[in-house]
This record gives structure tokens, sequence and C-alpha cells, in this order.
């Protein structure tokens, strides 16, 4: 009787602390989130704030579910731009860096310029793209300008790391060109690849973003930002704010996609996504 | 610059007693670091070689340039035409220091990948891969990922792939430097037991003394700066070699012989 009771909790201790670890990982923050909620809508009510200076977060909340409709659409827009600019940048991305990896005056001849492109702030190259494009591929361009250059350098220098000796043993068997290219370079890479794909999954909502609200002050354009710079200018604050929520939420939506995919594609083999206790 | 020999391996026909022949080798790298040579080597069809000698005595230099890794930059060097050669068959395993797996996959995937560069199918290659895993007792493993396995495994991981094309010529460099002695004595034992049934050529790079000689019939003892070959010395006792071969007066009287005669490779060294 007594032993079976005596042996559990030693062994359960520490269980329960990873446990109430990983409990309060998730419910700290929004503990924090509900009370910053909370304190905002306390002053908001008790100094009898006016919404278009500042919006209780009921308020926001009632905008978002009333406004449903045209933000929705809007969200849509956005979300349409961010992914044809992040696929543009992926295959784009990608596909230069093998082209630099095959040739090396290619790369002396180009890299220079995909510098170029990503230290030039897009906010200021913006307004020219929309004067040449049809506004809808001006958007898509700007997002590709600003997620390709990660996906670029880090394919670059994932396809750069391969082991010495992997490579030599592909020489020694005398695989092809294709061959090393894709069972030696390519899933040598696939972790940098990955890791680019996640930082230009937020950039390139970034990008379409920051197109949006140039387009948007042009007249015309029905995304996200362009919601927000038209609410702006009509102080409709609470649809702003209900907008940049939306905006946040798609932000955090994609990368949590990316960085699924990511731990998916490496959890049998790569350090990053193994876990701490093996 | 290169003699033209030197590019083509193979006149030899595979019956020839002589599996690599390297005549007058040299190599210089870009930097003009003389790496090599000129050194002269014979290896019979079938024999275990050591090459020994301080780090940076071109032992690995001279493993690479019989791989084909690399040209010598002066010099002739033959490598027999591999039996196998028809079937997908590839003349020389090579293992190296480290067991350079591809992390990224399996262990049946690792050894299988000769064979899949060579375009072998894969339902022939199957047979084949389970086969080279049964020679070094991985059967059970195939399905793991290399960072599952341990350091002595992964070893033989790597041996098994270097096997899998049934090379008629195994090149080992320093293969089981990184591993602790207890694995290395049982790794050694068991690449015996694989020449022995298998009759490969062997030559195996150490820096060893005790390994070169527990392993080989001959150790060619090289000194460094450039690589050359110093003496040779053929490691006569009675087959088949087991634990007690390490603990015979033979053994240690040998493992004298090549100290002595490694002693003046190291004095031509800074260090």
């Amino acid at each position: 009787m007594s032993t079976p009771d005596l042996s559990p909790p030693p062994a359960a201790q520490p269980a329960s602390g990873n446990h109430a670890a990983r409990v309060a990982r998730f419910m700290l923050p929004i503990i924090v989130l509900a009370a910053g909620l909370g304190l905002w809508e306390f002053v908001v009510r008790v100094n009898d704030i006016k919404p278009y200076v500042l919006p209780a977060p009921s308020a926001v909340l009632t905008t978002l579910i009333r406004d449903w409709d045209v933000l929705s659409k809007s969200l849509l827009t956005t979300l349409l731009t961010t992914f044809e600019g992040f696929a543009a940048a992926a295959i784009g991305g990608i596909a230069l860096a093998l082209l630099f990896n095959l040739s090396r005056w290619l790369e002396y001849s180009l890299f220079p310029y995909a510098v170029v492109l990503q230290v030039t702030p897009v906010i200021a190259i913006a307004p020219l793209l929309l004067i040449y494009l049809p506004q809808t591929t001006a958007v898509v361009v700007c997002a590709w300008i600003v997620a390709f250059f990660p996906v670029l350098s880090n394919t670059t220098l994932g396809l750069n790391s391969v082991d010495r000796n992997l490579a030599g043993l592909f020489q020694l068997y005398r695989a092809s060109r294709l061959q090393t290219l894709c069972f030696l370079k390519l899933p040598a890479a696939l972790p940098y690849i990955l890791g680019g794909l996640r930082i230009a999954g937020g950039l390139s909502l970034i990008g379409a973003v920051v197109a949006e609200i140039a387009a948007g002050s042009a007249g015309a354009g029905s995304g996200l930002a362009y919601r927000i710079a038209e609410s702006g200018y009509r102080l409709n604050i609470p649809r702003m704010f209900a907008a940049l929520l939306l905006l946040s939420a798609a932000g955090i939506v994609i990368y949590g996609l990316l960085a699924l995919t990511s731990h998916l594609v490496l959890r049998r083999w790569h350090e990053s996504a193994l876990g701490k206790e093996s | 610059m290169v003699d033209s020999a030197a590019l083509a391996d193979m006149d030899t026909d595979p019956a020839g007693s002589v599996a690599v022949s390297l005549r007058g080798v040299t190599k210089v790298y870009d930097n003009g670091v003389a790496a090599l040579g000129p050194i002269d080597l014979e290896v019979g069809r079938g024999e275990f070689v050591s090459l020994l000698g301080p780090s940076g005595c071109g032992k690995s230099t001279a493993l690479r340039l019989i791989a084909g890794l690399g040209a010598p930059t002066s010099g002739t060097l033959r490598v027999a035409r591999a039996v196998a050669e028809a079937n997908g068959g590839h003349p020389v395993g090579f293992v190296f220091q480290e067991p350079t797996l591809m992390p990224w996959t399996t262990v049946r995937e690792n050894v299988r990948l000769p064979l899949k560069l060579a375009h072998v199918p894969p339902s022939g290659a199957k047979v084949r891969v389970d086969e080279a895993l049964a020679q070094v007792g991985l059967s059970e493993f195939a399905d793991s990922y290399p960072r599952e396995l341990s350091g002595g495994m992964k070893m033989r991981v790597s041996l098994a792939r270097a096997l899998v094309t049934d090379p008629d010529i195994l090149l080992m460099d320093e293969p089981f430097a990184a591993l602790d002695e207890i694995t290395r004595f049982r790794l050694n034992n068991d690449l015996l037991a694989l020449w022995r049934n298998l009759r490969k050529t062997v030559i195996f790079v150490t820096h060893s003394v005790f390994e070169s000689v527990y392993l080989s019939q001959r150790v060619v003892v090289m000194t460094s700066r450039p690589g050359r070959i110093a003496t040779e010395i053929k490691v006569e006792t009675a087959e088949p070699r087991a634990e007690d071969f390490r603990t015979s007066a033979d053994y240690a009287s040998y493992c004298r012989r090549v100290s002595n005669a490694l002693a003046p490779a190291y004095l031509g060294q800074s260090t």
C-alpha cells in the first residue's frame, strides 16, 4: 500500500514543473494582453475619451464586426498581394541563388544590384513603380523587392555551406551537376532556405502594405493599408485600429505557418528543429 | 604540364596483380605548396597497406589522388579497372576521416547514394544496400537518421557506403581517428574480418603506429614537406590476426621497428 504511494512524487515533480512552465509560457502573454486591454478600456471609459481620439478595445471589436464586409475583402486583397510577392520572392530568390552558384561571373555581375535593391528603402521606390507599372503589379513588385533578398542571400549561404567531404564524395562517384544540385546542394541548403523564407514572409507583408499606402495616396486600391490611410483621412480611428489588428494577425499567421513548415520539414535531422533534450 | 598518363586511370586488366601504381607522382597545390612526392608506390591486388606518417606528410593527399579527387602535378598514377564496374560498380570506395553522411536522410539512403548516382534502379540497389549494411552489422538501423547513431556506428555506415558499389579498392583516410579506443579496436577487428572475407585491396591512412601494425601487411612510413616514402616495413605474422596479436611480443617488436622508422620523419619537422 505505502510503496506505490511513495514512489510517484519524485518522478512526478520534474514533470509537473515542466508542465507548469509550459502552461506559464502560454498563459503569461495572454494575461499580459488581458491586463493591457482591461487597463486601456478602463482608462478610456473613466476619462470619457472620444473614439476619434482613442477608441476603447470594445469599440475596435465592434467596428471589426460591423465593418467585417469591407475589412475582410481588404484583408483578402492584401493577403493575395503578399502571397504573390512572397511566391515571386521565393522562386526568384532561390532561382537567382542557383544561377549564382552555377556561374561565378553572373554572381559578380548581379549581386551588387541585388544589394542596391535591398538597401534602397522600398517606400522611396514605390511611387516610381506606381508610375511605370499597373497598380496591382506595382504592389506585388514592391512586396517582391523587399522579400527576395533574404531568400537570395540565405540560399547562397546555404549552397556554399555544403560539407567539403560530401562534395568530394559526389565528385568521387562522378555525380552530374544536376545530381549534385538535387541530392547534395539543395538538401544541405534547405535549413538556410527555410530561414530565408521565414523572414521573407513577414517582409512581403510589409512590402505589400508600403506599396498600398503609396498607391492609396494616389487614390486607388482596396487593401488593408489603403483602409488604414482612408480611415485616417475620415478620422475613423476605430476602423484604423481594426485594420491594424487584422494586419498584425495576418503577419502572425504567416510567420506561424512558415515556422511550422520549417519545423515539419527539418524535424527529423536538423539541430534547429530538434528538441533540447536530445 | 600534367603527364597525360596521369589522368588515364586504366589499362591494367582486371586479372592483373597490381591494384594501384604510383610512379614519380608529385602534387603541388595552386598556392605553391609541394604536398607530395615524388613518390613511387605499388599496391598489390588484395593487399592491406597502411600509409603512416606525421600530419602534413601528404598521406591524405596521396589517397585523394588515388581516389581521383584531384590530379597529380606530375608522374604516372594507375588504378586497376574494377571487375564490378560493368554493373554500376566503382573502382574505389572511400572512407573519410569523418563519417561524412548526409544528415537529412536515413542510413539506407546514405548507403544507397553511390548506386543512385550511378543510376542503378532502386529494386537492384535495395539488395546491395541490405547486403552492405549486413556486412557492417547495421541491418537494424537502416531507417535511422545519422544523428541517432553513435560515432562508431556512423563510421560503419560510411564503410557500408564505400562497400556498396563492390569496389576492388578501399581507400580509408584515418577513418577511426576520432573514435574512442574501445570502439576503434572493435572496428579494427571488423575491418580485418571484412578484408579477409571480401579480399579487397585496402589502403589505410593513419597516424597511429599501433593501428598500422595491427591491420596491415605492409606499413609505408612517410616523411613530411614534401611527403616522401621513408621506408616500408612488412608485417609478417600468423593469419588470421585477432585480439591476441595485440598483446603478442611479435606485435610489440613490429611496433618498435615502425616507431624507430618513424622517428627520423619527425626529426624533419620543427614541432
